[in-house]
C-alpha cells in the first residue's frame, strides 16, 4: 500500500520535520489517492511558501492520521481532484494562496478572491486586487432554464456569500456557491507567530465555534511546546465545548422549526439557546467563551462553587430544551417537510469528504471525540450520534441525539469539577520546538476542526492551516440541493448551517 | 395540540422586564472598565504591553483605554501588578462616536446621547434596521440576532430588523469591512433611503478589532466611509449592551439612566 509511505501520527502528537516523509510528486499523489480509495479521508492538503505540499490523511477507524509531503520544483503539478474529489477545494485554495497550479483541475476557480501570497505568481494570471465572486459560474443552457443569483448581502442577520442557482421552474439543477466575502487574512496573520493577536484570531476564526477553534489552537501549541495540560483543565475545556455544542444545536433546531413554520419550537429554542450561552457566560464572562481557554490550560477556571452553580442550572435548561424540541418529533407537518427535503447521498458524501453532523446524518460514523480522542474524551467517550436517511430530518435528529449526549457529559463533568480544587492559571508557554509539525483536531458542533502547525528553525510558525468543518461541507450543501425546489433552499441551508467566516478565514 | 399548549404553559412567560429592571449579568461579565487614577508604579507599561490590539495608551495619571479597540479580554487586568484596571459589570458602553470611547483614568465614560430632534421625530417611534455582516467572526451577528428572540422582544421598542435596505431607516454594521465586502457595504448603504443612520456594532466595525493590522480589511464602518451615528463596543457586545445603545439613541432610556 502506497499510503504507508506517509508517517503515522496521533491527533496532537508532534513530529520532527526531519521525520516527515519527503516523497516525489508521483509517490505523494499515489499515496493520497490510494489512501482515500482505501477508506481514509483527506483531512487537510496545503502548501507553503517553499512550494512544499502537505497532506493529512485520516484513518478514522484506526484512530490514526498519516502525514506526508512533497516539494514541487515548479509552480504546478498534476491535480489530485480528478482521482480524488476530496482534494477539490483544497487544491483551489493552495493555488490561490501560493500560485501553484493543479493542472487538470476540473473546477479551477478562486476560493476567497484575494491576491496571491507569493509575490508575482497568480494561478489565474490576475493582476491587481481580485473582485469577489467574479468568476465563470457553471451555467445550464436551454430555453426554459433560468438563473437565480443571491447575495452577497442576504435577507436576514446572516453572513455574506453569493449563490447561483440554475433552475428549471422551481427545480434546482445546480447550485454554485462563491464565498470569500468574510476573508480577513487569519492564516496569513498567523505566519511568523504566535503573535499577541494569534489567540484572538483562533477565537474569532468562527465566532460561534470559539471554543473548538481555540482548543485546537491551544493543543497545537501545547504539543509543540511539550506542555501537558492538567486533567482538570482538560475537563473544563470539555465543558466549554459541550456547552457550545448544546447552544448551537438548540439554536439550529429552533431555526429549522422556524423555516417550516412551526413556531412553538422556533420561539422557545431562540430563548433557550440564550440560556445555554448564559451558562458559558457564567463560567467565563463571555457568552461565546472568549477568554476562557488559553494555551497551557484555561484562563478562567471553573472553581468548585461555580461548577456547582452550572450543575444546578443545567437540569432546568435541559428540561426546557427537551420540552421545546420534542414537540418537533410529534408534529406531522414538520416530519413531512423534514423528511422530504435535502437528501444527501451517502456515497457522494464519502466521495466529497463530508464531516460532522451532515456526515453522521447519512450514516457515516465520524466523530473526532471518538475516533481521535483528546482531552477528557479519552476517559469519557461520548456516544456516536447517527441517523441514516441523509435528509433534513436526519440532520435535525443527529443534533438532537448529540444534545442529549452533551447534556449527560456536562452533568458528570460538572459534578466532578464541583468536587475538585481549581488549577492555578497557566503561565506563558515555553518556546515551541523548532522544525516540527503537529495536527490538532477537535470535534466542534459543526464537525471536525483541524489545525496544522509547522514551525521554522527558530520555533516560529512557518505555516498555520485552519480547516473549519464548513470547508468540507459547503459542497455537500450544493449537492443536497440538486433536484430540490429553490424555495426549500433556506431549509436545506439551515440544516447544514455552515460558517462563512470559518470558510473564508 | 395539547402537548404544544402544555409545553407553552411549562415554558412560561420569559420576556425580560428590561428596561424596568436589569437582567442579572454573570459575575465574571466584563463590562465598562474602571481605571484608578495615579495608582500606577513608576515606568510600568504592563497593561499597554499586554494589550493585543494596542487599545491602551499611557498618560501621566495612568492608562486610557480605547473601548473601540478593546476586546474586553482579561489580558490587561491580569498583567497589571496594582489592580489599577478592572472590568465592572456595567453593560452601558455605547457612544455617539469613537472619540467618546476613549476612557482615561478616573473617568466613567460618555454614554450615547439621543438623536437630534428632527431625526427623533422621523425615526423615534419606528426604526427599521438592515444588518450587514462585513467580515468579522459572526459573533456580533449572534448577539444582534438574540434581540429578536422572545426573551428580548425588540419589537416592543418599535425597532425591527428588515430584509431589504429599501425598507430600512439605517444600517447595523458588524465586522471590519473586508476589502471583499467594501463594495457591497457601500451599495447597501446607498440603497437605504434618507434620512438614515449607521450603527457600528463590535470592535471590528469600530476599529477593525482583532483584525486591525490586516490589510484584508478597511478598519470598520467609519474607515469604509460611512457616517457613523452610534458605536457599540465589545467583542462581541452583550445583547444588553446593544439594546442599551439602540434605546439611548432613540432617547428611550432617559427615565432609566
Amino acid at each position: 500500500m502506497n499510503e504507508t509511505l506517509f508517517a503515522p501520527l496521533r491527533n496532537g502528537q508532534p513530529l520532527a520535520l526531519a521525520e516527515l516523509p519527503r516523497l516525489t510528486m508521483q509517490e505523494f499523489r499515489a499515496a493520497v489517492i490510494a489512501g482515500v480509495r482505501g477508506g481514509q479521508r483527506l483531512a487537510c492538503l496545503c502548501a507553503d511558501r517553499e512550494r512544499n505540499l502537505y497532506a493529512v490523511l485520516a484513518a478514522d477507524a484506526e484512530g490514526l492520521l498519516r502525514v506526508g509531503s512533497t516539494r514541487l520544483d515548479r509552480p504546478g503539478y498534476p491535480a489530485l481532484t480528478p482521482d480524488c474529489p476530496q482534494a477539490h477545494l483544497f487544491e483551489r485554495e493552495l493555488a490561490e494562496q501560493y500560485g501553484i497550479r493543479p493542472e487538470g483541475h476540473p473546477w479551477f476557480k478562486p476560493v476567497r478572491f484575494h491576491a496571491s501570497w507569493a509575490e508575482g505568481v497568480d494561478a489565474w494570471g490576475r493582476t491587481g486586487t481580485p473582485e469577489p465572486a467574479v468568476m465563470d459560474f457553471y451555467e445550464v443552457k436551454g430555453e426554459e432554464v433560468h438563473e437565480v443569483a443571491v447575495g452577497p448581502v442576504h435577507a436576514g442577520v446572516i453572513e455574506p456569500g453569493h449563490f447561483r442557482f440554475q433552475c428549471h421552474g422551481e427545480t434546482v439543477f445546480h447550485l454554485e456557491i462563491a464565498l470569500g466575502f468574510q476573508h480577513r487574512g487569519i492564516e496569513r496573520a498567523l505566519i511568523g507567530g504566535p503573535h499577541p493577536l494569534s489567540l484572538k484570531h483562533a477565537e474569532t476564526a468562527a465566532g460561534d465555534t470559539t471554543i473548538a477553534h481555540t482548543w485546537a489552537y491551544c493543543r497545537a501549541l501545547e504539543a509543540l511546546a511539550g506542555v501537558t495540560v492538567p486533567v482538570r483543565s482538560e475537563r473544563v475545556r470539555g465543558v466549554a465545548l459541550e456547552l457550545e455544542r448544546a447552544a448551537n444545536h438548540t439554536g439550529d433546531l429552533g431555526a429549522l422549526a422556524g423555516d417550516v413554520g412551526f413556531l412553538p419550537t422556533a420561539s422557545f429554542c431562540g430563548r433557550i439557546r440564550g440560556d445555554w450561552l448564559n451558562l458559558t457566560a457564567e463560567a467565563c464572562g463571555s457568552r461565546l467563551g472568549r477568554g476562557w481557554l488559553r494555551p497551557g490550560g484555561v484562563g478562567l477556571d471553573l472553581d468548585s462553587a461555580r461548577a456547582q452553580v452550572l450543575a444546578d442550572r443545567l437540569p432546568q435548561v435541559w428540561a426546557d430544551t427537551q420540552g421545546a424540541v420534542e414537540l418537533l418529533w410529534g408534529a406531522a407537518s414538520v416530519a413531512n417537510r423534514f423528511e422530504a427535503t435535502g437528501f444527501t447521498d451517502p456515497v457522494q458524501a464519502r466521495e466529497i469528504g463530508l464531516v460532522g453532523v451532515p456526515a453522521r446524518a447519512c450514516g457515516i460514523p465520524l466523530d473526532v471525540r471518538r475516533d481521535h480522542p483528546f482531552g477528557p474524551y479519552r476517559e469519557h467517550p461520548v456516544t456516536l450520534s447517527l441517523a441514516e436517511s441523509g435528509n433534513v430530518h436526519s440532520r435535525a435528529w443527529v443534533r438532537w441525539l448529540e444534545l442529549a449526549a452533551s447534556q449527560s457529559f456536562l452533568r458528570s463533568a460538572l459534578a466532578a469539577l464541583a468536587w475538585s480544587e481549581p488549577e492555578p492559571r497557566p503561565g506563558p508557554l515555553p518556546p515551541l520546538a523548532a522544525e516540527h509539525l503537529v495536527v490538532s483536531m477537535v470535534e466542534g458542533w459543526r464537525g471536525e476542526v483541524l489545525h496544522l502547525a509547522i514551525t521554522d528553525a527558530r520555533g516560529r510558525l512557518a505555516r498555520y492551516k485552519l480547516v473549519d468543518p464548513s470547508f468540507h461541507n459547503w459542497f455537500g450543501l450544493a449537492l443536497a440541493l440538486r433536484g430540490e425546489l429553490i424555495s426549500d433552499f433556506p431549509l436545506c441551508n439551515k440544516s447544514f448551517n455552515l460558517s462563512y467566516c470559518g470558510h473564508d478565514l | 395540540m395539547i402537548h404544544t399548549l402544555l409545553t407553552r404553559w411549562r415554558q412560561g412567560h420569559r420576556t425580560l422586564a428590561y428596561p424596568k429592571t436589569l437582567p442579572a449579568l454573570p459575575e465574571r461579565f466584563r463590562g465598562r472598565p474602571e481605571i484608578r487614577a495615579g495608582a500606577c508604579p513608576e515606568g510600568c507599561r504592563s497593561c499597554a504591553d499586554s494589550c493585543p490590539t494596542g487599545a491602551i495608551v499611557l498618560g501621566p495619571a495612568g492608562p486610557a483605554i480605547d473601548l473601540g479597540r478593546c476586546l474586553f479580554c482579561p489580558d490587561c487586568t491580569e498583567a497589571c501588578p496594582e489592580q489599577v484596571l478592572r472590568f465592572t459589570g456595567d453593560h452601558r458602553l455605547a457612544a455617539r462616536g469613537p472619540a467618546d470611547l476613549v476612557q482615561g483614568p478616573g473617568e466613567t465614560g460618555r454614554l450615547a446621547a439621543a438623536l437630534e430632534r428632527e431625526m427623533l421625530r422621523v425615526l423615534g417611534r419606528s426604526l427599521k434596521l438592515r444588518v450587514v455582516s462585513a467580515g468579522g467572526c459572526n459573533g456580533c451577528e449572534v448577539d444582534v440576532n438574540v434581540l429578536g428572540t422572545l426573551a428580548w422582544d425588540l419589537g416592543r421598542f418599535g425597532i425591527q430588523f428588515v430584509a431589504s435596505p429599501r425598507h430600512a431607516d439605517g444600517l447595523v454594521l458588524c465586522g471590519p469591512v473586508t476589502v471583499n465586502m467594501a463594495q457591497a457595504v457601500r451599495k447597501t448603504y446607498d440603497a437605504v433611503p434618507s434620512p438614515k443612520i449607521v450603527i457600528a456594532v463590535g470592535a471590528c466595525a469600530i476599529s477593525g478589532g482583532p483584525y486591525l493590522f490586516q490589510e484584508e480589511q478597511l478598519g470598520g464602518a467609519a474607515a469604509a466611509g460611512l457616517p457613523v451615528d452610534l458605536v457599540i463596543p465589545g467583542c462581541p457586545p452583550h445583547p444588553l449592551t446593544i439594546l442599551d445603545g439602540l434605546l439611548r439613541l432613540l432617547g428611550k432610556l432617559e427615565a432609566h439612566p
